[in-house]
């Protein structure tokens, strides 16, 4: 009885160690991608050429937006103002106070439409502007909507390395 | 030796400590303080109390972003974004909301936040509907001052 109960002692603490040892590792987890940065995936036409439609593997960086505001021609992960739970990739085009003249439907005809961003907001688009549902159609989005800039590109293995910002 | 051995065991334990806090603190719910009075019968009913009101925000409504009218939500202001504010949904997408001078519907995604003193409340009938996106958590419970614990409803 005995050599049995010190062998039920030992498997409690040992599975207490290894939860708390697992519970560790996820918190330190949430906090790296919720402070520092992040792996996501992507695919989709509305950024050809920086990304191909087929599938994308990057990495994003929380750290940057927490001091300053996005600067033009960043590619950001925003939290999409119609679906909150897609979370598409755009080109920053106009950050607060820029005067952004676009036309509304480039597929049928040319009317074009002129907004000012306002305060604390940003105009993001799409590099592929024929087939890409940004600012154009939803508006400026707030920076609260920003989860991170991108700045490394992981798979593909051809496109393998950083993604600075290109002027625009 | 000894206390170089204390110093290494008690920053491992705290390091521990502070990446549980926040992840807790970021999935699961946080106390936070109310200030100012735009919600004035609800929280902060005294003005002028040095006593704000402290509430429980509960983060798992943000798994799936599924709100209702009558919540009062957390959520970072469009316009400064590290503020915080708090206010009541009191439009879904979809909606149409009476604001100041004419009649709108509610985008896809958004809603209508609007404050219970609407006096003294700078909400969506200066800014407009905000993105569900920008919310960050629930209110379930004001904790602190201790005559003041109470569930909010809906």
């Amino acid at each position: 009885m005995g050599s049995s109960s010190s062998f039920w002692n030992r498997a409690s603490r040992e599975a207490m160690k290894s939860g708390v040892f697992v519970a560790k590792i996820y918190c330190f987890l949430h906090v790296t991608t919720n402070y520092f940065g992040f792996a996501g995936y992507s695919y989709g036409p509305s950024m050809i050429p920086t990304f191909r439609p087929s599938g994308n593997i990057y990495l994003a960086e929380r750290i940057s937006k927490r001091s300053q505001e996005p600067i033009r021609g960043d590619v950001v992960v925003l939290r999409s103002p119609e679906d909150p739970n897609k979370t598409p990739i755009k080109r920053v085009i106009g950050i607060e106070g820029d005067c952004i003249s676009f036309v509304t439907d480039p597929r049928n005809n040319d009317t074009s439409k002129t907004v000012v961003v306002p305060k604390g907001h940003v105009f993001v688009q799409g590099d592929y502007t024929h087939n890409s549902r940004d600012s154009r159609t939803f508006g400026t989005i707030p920076y609260g909507l920003i989860q991170g800039r991108v700045f490394w590109r992981v798979w593909p293995f051809e496109d393998f390395g950083p993604l600075g910002p290109t002027p625009t | 030796m000894g206390i170089e051995k204390l110093v290494w065991e008690v920053t491992k334990k705290a390091f521990a400590g502070s990446i549980i806090g926040l992840t807790i603190s970021d999935r699961c719910c946080s106390v936070v303080p109310v200030r100012g009075d735009s919600m004035s019968p609800l929280f902060n009913p005294q003005r002028n109390s040095y006593l704000d009101d402290y509430v429980l925000v509960d983060k798992f409504c943000l798994k799936d972003y599924k709100f209702a009218r009558g919540d009062v939500v957390v959520f970072s202001s469009p316009t400064h974004f590290k503020d915080r504010y708090i206010k009541r949904i009191v439009g879904m997408p979809g909606e149409w909301i009476s604001s100041s001078n004419d009649v709108i519907r509610v985008p896809q995604g958004h809603c209508w936040v609007e404050g219970d003193n609407k006096a003294s409340s700078l909400d969506s009938r200066t800014y407009g509907p905000i993105p569900l996106g920008l919310i960050r958590g629930r209110v379930t419970h004001v904790v602190w001052p201790p005559q003041r614990v109470s569930k909010i409803g809906r």
